[in-house]
């Protein structure tokens, strides 16, 4: 049997900058893993521009940012095997695999990377109505056929969701010679990027109705049109608002959902909330040596943030294979808690005798707050009380502790995250920013 | 006096921009709640520009179609001039990022380079 030093799944941005890390760091044997035909994941589909603005201060499109961290596998000579796809991993590590050149294979690794992304929410998780005519996709599947393809999936479209995606293929479809005619948000609120909003909506003139959704899909062998009506505080449509819009394509963009099957069936512990595995702060699972990165992990705005977590997840795996890791027992493991307002955080545990010297905490909120505090408790002791003044559940946030500030407090076993509206603790505050 | 109606793209608050011009000036940003706001109010409606990205046909390619963008940001009114100057344009493999695919895209003195390697066939 082939073996490794660390194993990854998944040749996209995350799995990319994992293997490069690990490199690095002094791990010789790494192979990536990749079931497409070639590196760089869902990058080589994003042709549009806006990449790495935090990573390289310049705006890249999706192939270029991909181009960068693909060139430095090839230059550390980083093994890779295309086409290849996972079908299992054991708990003790072996990976099972198959492609055409190698049939069904095992690869035995000391540690794995889990970094294959996620993936779009179907029509079928949305209860709409009607037939199930041609013409209906996601929006990334229309990505793909127009920027990878070279096909058009239609002339007149209609956008269900607000997601990012969706935003980016309103403007690529006008730009090809499609009509979008509207771009419909079941929440009150988008779930895409403000800058997307202006520069692929408002400058093409395509209105976004948010509170509405599609209640009903005309034509049997092609979508004919789309009814939308506006919904209440509830997501129930409003009698009376119905709208008909004549249109031969749908394109949902309503969500993306980690690709867990593997992970879940080697007995990774998950997070209800992100669906993907709930890490410590060096991104590993409760399964040692195994860690996760990326899209896999929780869903990203930007792929900067996306390089960043891959690399300490990559550093992590290396130290674990090079038996640096803290011993099991050294330290406490601290449990960082969402509440009020924050939906989740990654990582789920923070151990200080393992974490380095800063750590950045990402979270989502679960509405949109203006004028509010993120909030850091160690305990019932608020340590961070930051203003921000407009927080939205599109929008990626972060909180960074520091190592020196959690020694200061030998017995502590929560440390809480949580938007606060108004000034009503009076406790002394600090902010380490 | 001319009045325009913007929303802010630097940071998540989208703040609404108004921005009166008289005589083609900018006289008064006023909505914005940072001095970024007020930056890209003035670029926005004296000379907006963007980065047009799209993708070409390719012949002889391990793909069909090579991802292309402007090297610069092009006015913004002439995005649709350049990706229909685009349509047309096939380009032979091998392909490599960087390579110049249209000179001079619709007069913009900014060219089109590919944003892609694309090997031969």
């Amino acid at each position: 049997m082939n073996k490794y030093d660390i194993v990854i799944i998944g040749g996209g941005p995350a799995g990319l900058a994992a293997a490069i890390s690990a490199k690095k760091n002094g791990i010789d044997r790494v192979l990536i893993l990749e079931r497409d035909k070639e590196l760089g994941g869902i990058l080589n589909q994003c042709i549009h521009n806006g990449f790495g603005l935090h990573t390289f201060q310049e705006e890249l499109t999706g192939p270029e940012y991909a181009e960068r961290f693909i060139s430095q596998v090839k230059e550390l000579d980083i093994d890779y095997k295309l086409n290849t796809m996972v079908m299992e991993i054991d708990r003790e590590k072996k990976v099972t695999a198959m492609n055409r050149e190698d049939g069904l294979f095992d690869v035995q690794a000391k540690a794995v990377i889990l970094a294959m992304g996620c993936r779009e929410r179907a029509r079928g998780a949305l209860n709409i109505p009607g037939f199930r005519p041609a013409g209906i996709y996601s929006a990334g599947t229309a990505q793909r056929l127009v920027n990878m393809e070279g096909y058009m999936p239609g002339r007149e479209v209609v956008i269900l969701g607000s997601g990012d995606i969706g935003l980016i293929m309103a403007r690529r479809m006008t730009l090809e010679g499609a009509k979008v005619k509207v771009a419909a948000e079941l929440m009150p609120y988008s779930g895409g990027l403000k800058r997307n909003i202006v520069q692929c909506l408002d400058d093409y003139g395509i209105p976004l109705k948010l509170s509405h959704t599609v209640i009903d899909i005309k034509g049997k062998e092609r979508v004919e049109g789309v009814t939308l009506a506006e919904v209440d505080g509830k997501g129930k449509p409003i009698p009376g608002t119905e709208e008909f819009y004549s249109c031969d394509t749908l394109l949902l963009s309503v969500g993306l959902i980690p690709e867990n099957e593997i992970s879940g069936n080697m007995g990774v512990e998950m997070n209800p909330v992100t669906s993907g595995p709930k890490v410590n702060e060096s991104f590993e699972t409760n399964i040692k040596g195994v860690f996760a990165c990326g899209n896999v992990l929780h869903v990203h705005d930007l792929v900067d943030f996306v390089s960043q977590e891959a690399a300490a997840a990559g550093k992590n795996a290396a130290a674990y294979v090079k038996k640096e890791h803290t011993e099991d027992g050294a330290g406490r493991e601290i449990s960082l808690i969402p509440a009020e307002g924050v939906r989740y955080t990654v990582p789920s545990t923070v151990n200080a005798a393992r974490m380095d010297e800063k750590l950045t905490v990402r979270f989502r909120v679960g509405n949109v707050y203006k004028n509010c505090y993120v909030s850091v408790y160690f305990g019932e002791e608020r340590v961070i009380h930051r203003k921000r003044q407009v927080m939205a559940p599109g929008e990626m946030e972060e909180v960074n502790l520091s190592r020196a500030q959690i020694l200061q407090y030998p017995n502590l076993e929560n440390i809480t995250v949580k938007v606060e509206e108004d000034e009503t603790n009076g406790s002394k505050e600090s902010d380490l920013h | 006096m001319e009045v325009k109606n913007l929303t802010c793209i630097n940071c998540p608050m989208g703040c609404p921009l108004t921005v009166e011009i008289e005589a083609g000036q900018v006289v008064r940003v006023s909505g914005n709640t940072c001095k970024r706001g007020d930056v890209y109010a003035r670029k926005e409606v004296t000379n907006p520009t963007r980065i047009v990205t799209s993708t070409v046909r390719v012949m002889h390619g391990k793909l069909d179609v090579v991802s292309v963008k402007t090297k610069e940001d092009i006015p913004k009114e002439k995005i649709f001039a350049c990706v229909r100057a685009l349509k047309s344009v096939q380009v032979e493999a091998p392909i490599h990022m960087g390579d110049v695919i249209v000179k001079n895209i619709a007069d913009t003195g900014v060219d089109v380079t590919a944003t892609k390697n694309v090997e031969r066939q």
